[in-house]
C-alpha cells in the first residue's frame, strides 16, 4: 500500500441536474471520500468543471479517476500535479470590530494578506480574500483573537499551468 | 419530423431499436404507453411481478445477445425492478427498463414530480449506482433521442442496465419528433480494439509461458468469443478454467476445460490455477467468489488481463499485461500473431500433467450417496437435454451443483445470477430465455426455497404460453444457509426450514401447467422427457437429501488452495 496523499482532480461535466448527485454519489458508493469539491459553468456553454480533492493512495486514486471516467455525463477527468497547477480558494469572513483600535489592526492586517474589506457595519467588518488554503488558513487564525463571526469558503479550485488545456475533441 | 405524441414516438423508437418483446406490469403513469403498445407489433409480456419481468428482460437479453426491455409504472411499480437492474449490473446484461412517473406539470399541481404525489418515487434517485445509464425525460421532444441513446449506452463497451423515466405528460405531450439526429455521446467512447503493443507484449509472455491457464469470465460469452477463445486454447494447449459467469463460454466436454474455479470451482480448476506461470485472463473481474483469498491466488503467475472495462483493471488484483480492448478481437490477435511465431502444441510437461490432474479430480467427484441426490439428477439431465437446451439456475445450492455437475457446451445457454446472487431470478430468467429462443428447451434449475420468490411467474408461463421446466432440488430449507450453519455455525439451524410446503406439483396444477413429484431418477428421466415433448409448462419436484453438501467448497477468507472436499 503506497502512502495517501491529497490529490486533485480535475472534471469536465455535462452541466445539467443530477451531475454532482452522479459523481458524489460514486464516491460514497465505492468507498472514497471528498476532502472538498468545487463546481461551476467551464469555459464552453453546456459544460461544468468540478475540481475534487480526494485523499488516498495511488491505487486508490487511480480506480477514482477510472470510475469517474465511466460515467457517461462525464466527459474527461485529469489528475492535477501540484506543482504544476495552480490551486486557490475563496473565503468570507467577518469579524468582530468593536472599536477603532480593532478596525484599524484588522485593516492592517487585511493589506498584508491583500484581504478587501467589502462590507463594513457599526461592530463588524467582512473581508474577501483568495490564495491557497493555507493562507487562508492563517488570516482567519489571526482574526480570531478578534471574535471571528462567520466564515464562508468555497473549496479549492485550479487548473494545470502553461497554454495545455482538458482539451474537449469532438 | 412527424408530429406525434411521447408515447407515439416511444413506441416507434423501440420499433427502430428491434425491440421485439416488453415484459412489464402496466399502471396508472403508462397508460398513455399501453394505449399506442396496443397497435404495435412489439409483443408486451404481461409479468406477475415488476421484479419477474426485469429478470425475464434479463434472460431474455442473455439468451439472445440483444438488449431485454422491461416496463413498470410509477412509485412501487419502479422500486420492484429495482433489484433487477442491481442483477443486471453485476453480471453486466443490457437490460433496459422503461418506468413511468408522474406529471413533470400539472394543473392538478399536487400530482407533480417532487410533490410526493400518488405513486411517485425517485427512481433515478434511487436506480443512479444501479445503471449505467440513467435519465428523466423532461419533455415529449426529448425522447427519440433519449430511447436511441439508452440503447447505445446499454449495448455498447461493457453492457449494463439502463432506465428511462417517463413522466406522464411527456407520453400524451405532441411535439415535432426528429428520429434521425445522429447520437454524440462525448462522455462515452468504449475502446474495442486493442493496442498493439500490449499485444506484442501478451504474445512475448505466452510463448515464454511453460504453464500457461487461461481463465475466462463472463466477457468472452459477452462479446462472444467462444470461437477464438477455443481456437488461441488449442493453439497453445492452454488449459482453460472459467469464473462463475464464464461458464458455457468453453466446451466443458473438451479435455482442455477444467470447469470453474470459485468457492465452489472443481477442485481440478482451483488446483491448477495456482500452479500457471502465465495466466491469460478475460472479460472476469477476479471476484471474490472466483479468486478465494487473493493473498494466495496465482502467486507464480504473470498476469494478462484483458477487459473492456478500464476500470477492472488492476481494481482487485494487480495484472503485468493489461489490454483494454473487446474480447472478440483482442484474442483473435494474438493468436494471429502466434501463429507466425510458433506451432501448435501437443503434448508438453503440463498438458500431461494437467490431463493426469484431471483424471484423477473428475473420479474423486462427490455425487452424494441418497440415489435422488443432486449431483446425480444434474447428470442425468445433462444426458437427457439436447446441446442447445438453456438452463438457467436459482441461487444457492443448486446453483452451485448445476455449476459443477450440468456441463455446459454452447455460449449463452446457462443463465444465472452470478454477481448479486439473486435468488427467484431463475425462473422468470428462464421466461425470457425461452421467449429470446423459442426452439430450444428451457430449464430452470432450482431450489425449493428460490422458487419460492417468483413463482407467480407460473401465470405469465402458462398464459403467455411460454413453456419451461423447472427442477425443484427441494430439502425444504434454504440450503446454502443451512450448509454454512451446519460447516461453521456448530449446526444450529436459524431461519432456514422452510418445512414441506406448498405441494408444487399441486401449486403449478393451480396455476394451469404440469406439476409432479417423482420419487427416483427412472421417474426424473420419464417426467423431463415428458415436458420436452408435450411443451407444456411443467414443475418437477425432486424431493432431495435435506442435508446434503455442496463440496467441493473454499471456506470463506481462505485461498484457492485450501479447497476441501467432503470425503
Amino acid at each position: 500500500m503506497s502512502k495517501e496523499h491529497s490529490h486533485i482532480i480535475s472534471t469536465i461535466v455535462e452541466h445539467k441536474p443530477g451531475v454532482l448527485y452522479t459523481v458524489s454519489n460514486l464516491f460514497r458508493r465505492r468507498g472514497f471520500n471528498i476532502d472538498n469539491i468545487s463546481v461551476g459553468p467551464a469555459e464552453e456553454v453546456g459544460l461544468a468543471r468540478m475540481t475534487i480533492m480526494v485523499t488516498g493512495d495511488d491505487r486508490t486514486i487511480e480506480q477514482v479517476i477510472k470510475q469517474l471516467n465511466k460515467l457517461i455525463d462525464v466527459i474527461k477527468v485529469t489528475r492535477l500535479n501540484s506543482e504544476h497547477s495552480v490551486t486557490r480558494e475563496l473565503a468570507l469572513v467577518k469579524v468582530n470590530a468593536i472599536n477603532t483600535k480593532a478596525r484599524s489592526d484588522i485593516i492592517n492586517y487585511a493589506d498584508i494578506f491583500r484581504a478587501r474589506v467589502v462590507d463594513v457595519s457599526p461592530d463588524s467588518l467582512m473581508m474577501e480574500l483568495t490564495g491557497t488554503s493555507d493562507k487562508i488558513d492563517a488570516f482567519i487564525n489571526l482574526m480570531k483573537p478578534f471574535g471571528v463571526k462567520e466564515v464562508a469558503r468555497t473549496g479549492k479550485t485550479a487548473l494545470s499551468r502553461g497554454t495545455k488545456s482538458i482539451i474537449i475533441e469532438d | 419530423m412527424k408530429k406525434m405524441t411521447g408515447a407515439q414516438a416511444l413506441i416507434e423508437s423501440l420499433e427502430q431499436e428491434k425491440v421485439e418483446v416488453i415484459f412489464g406490469i402496466s399502471g396508472g403513469a403508462l397508460l398513455p404507453i399501453h394505449e399506442v403498445l396496443c397497435d404495435s407489433n412489439i409483443r408486451h409480456i404481461l409479468a406477475r411481478h415488476e421484479q419477474g419481468a426485469a429478470h425475464a428482460a434479463e434472460g431474455y437479453a442473455r439468451a439472445s445477445g440483444r438488449a431485454g426491455v422491461c416496463m413498470a409504472t410509477s412509485g412501487p411499480g419502479a422500486t420492484n425492478i429495482v433489484t433487477g437492474l442491481a442483477n443486471a449490473y453485476l453480471d453486466s446484461s443490457p437490460l433496459i427498463a422503461l418506468t413511468g412517473q408522474v406529471n413533470t406539470k400539472s394543473a392538478n399541481t399536487s400530482y407533480m414530480i417532487g410533490r410526493d404525489a400518488f405513486q411517485e418515487a425517485d427512481i433515478i434517485g434511487i436506480t443512479t449506482p444501479i445503471t449505467k445509464y440513467n435519465c428523466q425525460v423532461k419533455t415529449a421532444a426529448e425522447i427519440p433521442k433519449a430511447v436511441k441513446t439508452t440503447f447505445h449506452i446499454a449495448t455498447t463497451g461493457r453492457p449494463g442496465p439502463a432506465l428511462i423515466d417517463f413522466p406522464k405528460d411527456t407520453q400524451t405531450g405532441k411535439a415535432e419528433m426528429d428520429f434521425s439526429e445522429n447520437l454524440k455521446i462525448r462522455g462515452f467512447k468504449p475502446n474495442t480494439e486493442p493496442h498493439p503493443v500490449q499485444v506484442k507484449k501478451a504474445v512475448k509472455l505466452l510463448l515464454s509461458a511453460e504453464r500457461p491457464m487461461i481463465l475466462a469470465g463472463g466477457g468472452v460469452i459477452i462479446s462472444n468469443a467462444s470461437p477464438e477463445l477455443l481456437q488461441l486454447a488449442e493453439l497453445l494447449m492452454m488449459p482453460v478454467a472459467t469464473t462463475f459467469m464464464g461458464k458455457s463460454c468453453f466446451p466443458e466436454n473438451h479435455p482442455l476445460s477444467m470447469g470453474n474455479i470459485g468457492m465452489h470451482g472443481t477442485m481440478l480448476a482451483n488446483i491448477m490455477i495456482l500452479e500457471a506461470d502465465v495466466l491469460l485472463a478475460v472479460g472476469t473481474r477476479f471476484q471474490d467468489r472466483s479468486t478465494g483469498n487473493l493473498d494466495s491466488f496465482c502467486p507464480d503467475a504473470k498476469i494478462i488481463h484483458i477487459d473492456i472495462d478500464a476500470a477492472e483493471i488492476g481494481k482487485n488484483v494487480e495484472v503485468d499485461v493489461p489490454i483494454v480492448a473487446d474480447a472478440k478481437p483482442t484474442l483473435s490477435l494474438i493468436r494471429q500473431q502466434l501463429v507466425h511465431k510458433i506451432k501448435k502444441q501437443e503434448n508438453t510437461p503440463w498438458i500431461k500433467k494437467v490431463k493426469e490432474a484431471k483424471e484423477k479430480f473428475l473420479s474423486e467427484m462427490d455425487l452424494g450417496k441418497c440415489e435422488l441426490s443432486s449431483p446425480k439428477l444434474l447428470r442425468e439431465l445433462r444426458r437427457i437435454l439436447p446441446e442447445n437446451a438453456i438452463v438457467t439456475t436459482e441461487v444457492g445450492q443448486n446453483q452451485m451443483w448445476a455449476a459443477l455437475h450440468f456441463q455446459t457446451f454452447k455460449p449463452r445457454t446457462f443463465i444465472s445470477s452470478g454477481g448479486l446472487g439473486t435468488m427467484g431470478f431463475g425462473f422468470p430468467a428462464a421466461i425470457g430465455a425461452k421467449v429470446a429462443c423459442p426452439t430450444c428447451p428451457v430449464v430452470d434449475i432450482a431450489g425449493d426455497g428460490s422458487f419460492r420468490m417468483t413463482e407467480q411467474e407460473l401465470g405469465t408461463s402458462v398464459t403467455e404460453d411460454i413453456p419451461v421446466i423447472v427442477v425443484i432440488l427441494n430439502n425444504s430449507m434454504l440450503g446454502m444457509v443451512a450448509q454454512w450453519q451446519r460447516l461453521f455455525y456448530g449446526g444450529r439451524y436459524a431461519g432456514v426450514k422452510l418445512g414441506n410446503v406448498p405441494d408444487f406439483a399441486k401449486l403449478a396444477q393451480a396455476y394451469g401447467a404440469e406439476g409432479v413429484r417423482i420419487g427416483s431418477i427412472k421417474e426424473f428421466s420419464d417426467a423431463v422427457k415428458k415436458a420436452l415433448n408435450t411443451e407444456v409448462t411443467t414443475v418437477i419436484d425432486v424431493p432431495i437429501c435435506p442435508e446434503d453438501d455442496v463440496w467441493p467448497m473454499v471456506p470463506p477468507s481462505k485461498g484457492l488452495k485450501d479447497t476441501i472436499t467432503g470425503v
